[in-house]
């Protein structure tokens, strides 16, 4: 048991210091690669802030409209009062940006995480094994794929919002089914022309049992192209919510505050001139999700061997000494 | 020689045969998704707002009483025939509804589409061309912020100040309403209408009800196409066939121009097609901003309403679209590339 115990705890350690390997790279980058990532993590890191910190960040609650019994201007400009003025409800638009931080956050990791959870195994198992269940999976993502992702997450939080109702559950199950094909394809596919190689052939020529050809020879090689898809697909699943929030099928008004619906409420003011209602969300939009995206471009351009420029190291040779001239 | 034209044609009935049973289980999942859903869609549109026995009496006119599989059955058989439903809230054949709305969004598309493919080439061609150098920042950084924009807000800044502030350019409809009430309908594409009836006036006037919707939303899918142009012409320019013509002594312009960013284009041509579904989406986003009158903004009603053949109808035209578009895009490649036709 004691044997047993020791080759589990040894396996462990592997496998972190594997995983430890996948920074290593992040450490060589230079030049373009280095500024991008430091900004776009620079960016996401004040956002997790906001959303961790909200409660203690935000002046007042998200539909907040009066404190201490007197009401909040309504749509008031930026003041010292309220940093980025008021809506037409008297919400402080700057809390409900703060506020809207922790939703963001949360919708998209709770995304992010299922789908991981349900694309890559997926992805996995029918790319190794093929036959069938292969050509199953790929007709049904391949459908999914089909449509428009917009669409598709409509259509689930539309279905979802009779019985589940419209929260940050409800928005992240439906961009989850946008976001399960996609890691399903990238995974199946890498996986597909991995089954072919020599060291792959080895281990099976080994007698390796498939399962522990695919822990230890196919995972990490396929994870390494996970944190860039999944930085990536982050950004995109933030465009997504607020695109459902815009459009109605996002996170209710009274449940949390969401910058898509935010921006929305804010095209009727704009026809009379009003611009901090719209313009404070919408910036927080792009300005998270600009981040995230220079955080998986740079992630890609150091982990991606094609794009990959590493340093160049200076050759310094030796002075030729004091070999006098002539 | 002989060969070539016979693998274009095997080609081109394999990849049609592929699309029957995409085709089949697209309408088979909408149709799954649709009915899935707890409640019945005809309670779901009209509940509490009709007696029951009302609602029942629809529910058996519809066929919405009828077992699922005789349903699904009527659903095929009537999608065969171009029959995709009438509507529940307000019994508009679906049919007529592409047909009426989507000259709105067909006119929307295509011209942001004519404008992402502009900015999306010329910035990606330059940024790859001189890579690193501050034109490439430039260009990068412009495409990730499009990326980044959602095409509400640019729409809401647009709106803001090209409509409000400056007052140069309407930032709702497709057109007047007195442009709409006159002019003669002919195809639903108002600006073709308009050439129609030879009315410049009210060309112009849809031009410019066009111009704010169609530069947000190319500007949005724009920023996408210069990644993968400049990623291209990055590649193309380290190809040995760029390397060989430098070699030859042709001049570096020569290279760049003529070997480099022709082949850089020809993949751009597949994304183009696989943009489609984002164009599409996009193009709810922006009718929705813009008040455009298209089959987005059509969509969005229905689910208001919660009226599921609407709904229904228009997420299978979409789907369609899209497998239809991808089709074509296969098809100009196996013409342009023979390496594709295995």
């Amino acid at each position: 048991m004691a044997v047993v115990g020791a080759a589990a705890q040894g396996s462990r350690r592997s496998f972190l210091s594997r995983l430890g390997k996948l920074w290593a790279p992040i450490a060589e980058t230079q030049g373009l690669a280095r500024v991008m990532l430091a900004t776009g993590a620079a960016i996401t890191f004040v956002f997790v802030v906001l959303a961790l910190f909200a409660r203690w960040i935000a002046p007042y609650g998200f539909s907040q409209y009066e404190v201490d019994g007197r009401r909040f201007p309504q749509l008031a400009p930026p003041s010292s009062a309220h940093l980025m003025g008021t809506t037409v409800e008297s919400d402080d638009v700057f809390s409900r940006i703060v506020w809207g931080a922790q939703t963001e956050l949360k919708v998209v990791l709770l995304a992010l995480v299922v789908s991981l959870v349900l694309g890559v195994p997926l992805g996995l198992l029918s790319g190794y094994f093929g036959g069938p269940l292969d050509r199953g999976l790929v007709l049904v993502m391949d459908a999914l794929f089909a449509f428009p992702p917009l669409l598709l997450a409509i259509v689930i939080a539309f279905l979802l919002s009779s019985t589940v109702g419209s929260g940050v559950v409800t928005a992240a199950i439906a961009i989850t089914v946008v976001y399960v094909p996609q890691y399903f394809r990238v995974v199946r596919n890498h996986v597909i022309s991995l089954r072919e190689e020599t060291y792959v052939e080895a281990a099976r020529a080994l007698g390796a049992k498939p399962f522990t050809i695919i822990r230890k020879y196919v995972f990490f090689n396929v994870v390494q192209n996970v944190p860039v898809i999944g930085t990536l697909n982050a950004a995109d699943a933030i465009l997504t919510l607020a695109a459902l929030g815009f459009l109605g099928y996002g996170v209710q008004p009274t449940e949390a505050s969401e910058w898509g619906y935010d921006v929305q409420r804010a095209l009727s003011d704009a026809t009379t001139g009003i611009w901090w209602t719209g313009l404070f969300p919408g910036l927080a939009i792009v300005i998270l999700v600009t981040g995230i995206t220079l955080l998986g471009e740079g992630l890609n351009e150091t982990i991606n061997p094609v794009l990959r420029k590493r340093r160049f190291v200076k050759v310094v040779f030796p002075e030729r000494g004091k070999v006098p001239a002539e | 020689m002989s060969t070539s034209g016979t693998s274009l044609k095997t080609y081109a009935l394999t990849r049609l045969a592929l699309v029957v049973p995409m085709v089949l289980i697209l309408l088979t999942l909408v149709f799954l998704l649709m009915r899935v859903a707890p409640g019945d869609p005809i309670s779901a549109a009209l509940g509490g707002r009709v007696p029951v026995s009302v609602i029942n009496q629809i529910k058996h006119q519809v066929g919405f009483d009828r077992p699922l599989y005789v349903q699904y059955g009527d659903y095929l058989w009537g999608i065969l025939h171009g029959d995709l439903g009438t509507t529940i809230t307000d019994r508009r054949p679906v049919s007529s509804i592409i047909v009426e709305n989507g000259g709105a969004t067909l006119e929307l598309t295509i011209a942001a589409g004519i404008i992402a493919i502009t900015i999306g080439v010329v910035v990606g061609l330059l940024a790859g061309r001189y890579r690193d150098t501050w034109i490439d920042v430039g260009g990068r950084m412009f495409g990730i912020v499009a990326y980044a924009m959602p095409v509400f807000f640019l729409g809401f800044l647009a709106q803001l100040f090209f409509g409000v502030y400056l007052g140069w350019l309407p930032t709702s409809g497709e057109a007047s309403p007195i442009t709409q009430a006159f002019l003669p309908v002919h195809t639903h594409i108002l600006i073709i209408d308009a050439i129609w009836a030879r009315n410049w006036a009210a060309l112009w006037d849809i031009i410019r009800h066009l111009i704010l919707p169609a530069v947000t939303l190319g500007i949005v899918i724009g920023g996408i196409f210069i990644r993968l142009v400049r990623v291209n012409v990055i590649r193309s320019l380290k190809d040995d066939y760029v390397e060989a013509a430098r070699a030859r002594g042709i001049s570096e312009r020569s290279v760049v121009y003529h070997h480099a960013f022709r082949n850089a284009l020809v993949p751009v041509v597949t994304v183009v097609g696989l943009q489609m579904a984002l164009l599409l989406g996009g193009a709810i986003l922006t009718e929705e901003t813009f008040n455009w009158p298209g089959i987005g903004q059509t969509l969005i009603k229905y689910l208001e309403n919660r009226d599921y053949v609407g709904v229904q109808g228009i997420i299978v035209v979409f789907a369609l679209i899209v497998v239809f578009v991808s089709l074509a895009i296969d098809f100009v490649n196996a013409f342009i590339d023979p390496r594709i036709r295995y």
